[in-house]
């Protein structure tokens, strides 16, 4: 519990400097023309950096025990997906894994009975809370882009229709926001509730979902019950987006925008400093993972250890060519056939 | 992982995660947000231009104030509004907010537009016109 409360107060922290710098101190063209544009260069130039950090590590040899039957004898059925050797195969395997988290769908739960055996039991929340968060998410990510695009492209309105499908007062009802919404706090709740994931929980394993909870609860708030003047936002969207500085400052000193869209922005650059510093890069990370990305074909292609130093060798090949003439004066049988100049003739068959 | 799928996977994100700052160049609009015209009629023959509630509220909250109207004229039966300042209002879409923002193109429009709102007002009450004032 002490992990999650300092995760808290992080987070409460950010909206208290936030809520200082723009309604005391009238800051608000730091929130929102200097910080979003840090944010955003640390995260895009943080995250190349540490794929590429991680790409140098020499990756040894193809992990064959995966949850499937490897390619086998031919009566043996191969599980394709699960233990692919070919590429296709290692694609598939690979698009399951980003899109419906497959491996996540295999978690089970370990108990001990009273009798002191252990049992394990289909355990699929983490699965779907994971699923409706990382889907809300993404979903809702794209619907922002209604602020950061002018005109509007089609797909995003046609998307915007679907996902406001329901109609409450007059208002369409995102469900994505709210899916997001119930993903986060079925993953915080877990990391609360269950003694075990607790006892592994770590103020950086809080402070993330927190930050995202915080930005989704302000997020609605603004667009369904305290609302804020969303002409003023999209100026200082699309001021960000097209670098135009002045539009931002202009935007910032005419119109006054509520604290709850500072806060929103402030934790959501927030996220984009931290994410590259922090375990939120399995994004890029599930890519790179070694039981994901390469086929099981051990069996069928040599794969030499990429840090393997340079050996010298004295193969029989060359020994027998060095002193093929003395073992022939002792009578050892030879290999190879050599002609009148001592040179290796090609091995017969 | 092979050196040539990384840098491939790199590019996709570095293009997708910069959607709104290529694309905004790629765009013909400057994204600047748009001026409502306040020239009607109705607005240009009063002494000091005023709303219903102040300018600031009325840019982020109008939609709050025209659902309470909605219950309390459709539901309640009280046609009256009284402002913060005191002043009473004929709580009507059609016959108060249009008579001064009698040009729907270039008022409602343009933020709805520029946000990408679709409010369903238009599908019951008549569009204001420029030309003929209020309905």
């Amino acid at each position: 519990m002490k992990n999650a409360g300092i995760a808290a107060a992080l987070v409460l922290a950010i909206l208290a400097v936030v809520f200082v710098g723009t309604e005391v101190l009238n800051l608000d063209f730091f929130f929102g023309g200097i910080l979003p544009f840090i944010a955003m260069a640390v995260f895009i130039i943080g995250f190349i950096y540490r794929v590429m950090n991680w790409a140098k590590s020499p990756v040894p040899f193809r992990i064959p025990t995966t949850a499937g039957q490897q390619k086998s004898l031919d009566f043996i059925k191969q599980n394709k997906i699960e233990n692919p050797s070919s590429k296709g195969g290692v694609i598939v395997r690979m698009f399951l894994e980003v899109v419906f988290f497959r491996s996540l769908f295999r978690n089970t739960k370990a108990e001990v009975t009273e009798e002191g055996d252990i049992t394990y039991q289909w355990e699929k929340w983490l699965w779907l809370f994971a699923l409706c968060f990382h889907w809300g998410f993404f979903l809702t990510v794209f619907r922002h882009l209604r602020l950061f695009t002018d005109p509007v492209p089609g797909f995003v309105s046609f998307w915007e229709n679907i996902d406001g499908v329901f109609w409450v007062d007059l208002q369409q009802i995102y469900l994505t926001g709210f899916i997001l919404l119930l993903g986060i706090t079925g993953l915080i709740a877990r990391r609360l509730y269950l003694d075990k994931v607790r006892y592994v929980s770590l103020v950086q394993d809080f402070f993330p979902i927190f930050l995202i909870f915080g930005i989704a609860v302000t997020g609605i708030f603004m667009r369904y019950l305290t609302h804020v003047d969303i002409t003023a936002v999209k100026a200082v969207a699309m001021g960000l987006a097209s670098f135009n500085i002045g539009g931002i400052m202009e935007a910032c000193a005419t119109y006054d925008i509520s604290v709850n869209f500072w806060f929103h922005l402030t934790l959501v650059c927030t996220l984009l400093i931290y994410f590259p510093t922090s375990k939120l890069m399995h994004a890029a990370g599930v890519f790179m993972s070694p039981t994901r990305n390469m086929a099981n074909n051990n069996r069928m292609e040599r794969h030499i250890n990429p840090w393997n130093p340079e050996v010298e060798v004295h193969s029989y090949q060359e020994y027998e060519h060095e002193f093929h003439q003395k073992m022939k004066a002792v009578g050892l049988p030879l290999d190879w056939d050599y002609d009148e100049e001592g040179n290796q003739l090609p091995k017969k068959n | 992982m092979k050196k040539t799928n990384m840098i491939i996977g790199l590019v996709i994100f570095a293009v997708l995660v910069t959607v709104p700052f290529w694309s905004s160049f790629v765009s013909p609009a400057n994204g600047a947000a748009p001026e409502v015209s306040l020239d009607t009629p109705a607005i240009n023959q009063m002494a000091e231009p005023k709303c219903v509630e102040d300018v600031e509220w009325m840019r982020a909250h109008h939609m709050d104030l025209l659902n309470d109207w909605k219950v309390e004229v459709v539901r309640e039966g009280t046609r009256v509004y009284v402002s913060e300042d005191g002043t009473e209002y004929l709580a009507s879409l059609q016959n108060t907010c249009f008579e001064c923002h009698s040009n729907y193109e270039d008022f409602c429009l343009k933020c709805h537009t520029y946000s990408n709102v679709n409010p369903t007002c238009w599908d019951c009450h008549v569009e204001p016109t420029v030309v003929g004032g209020a309905n």
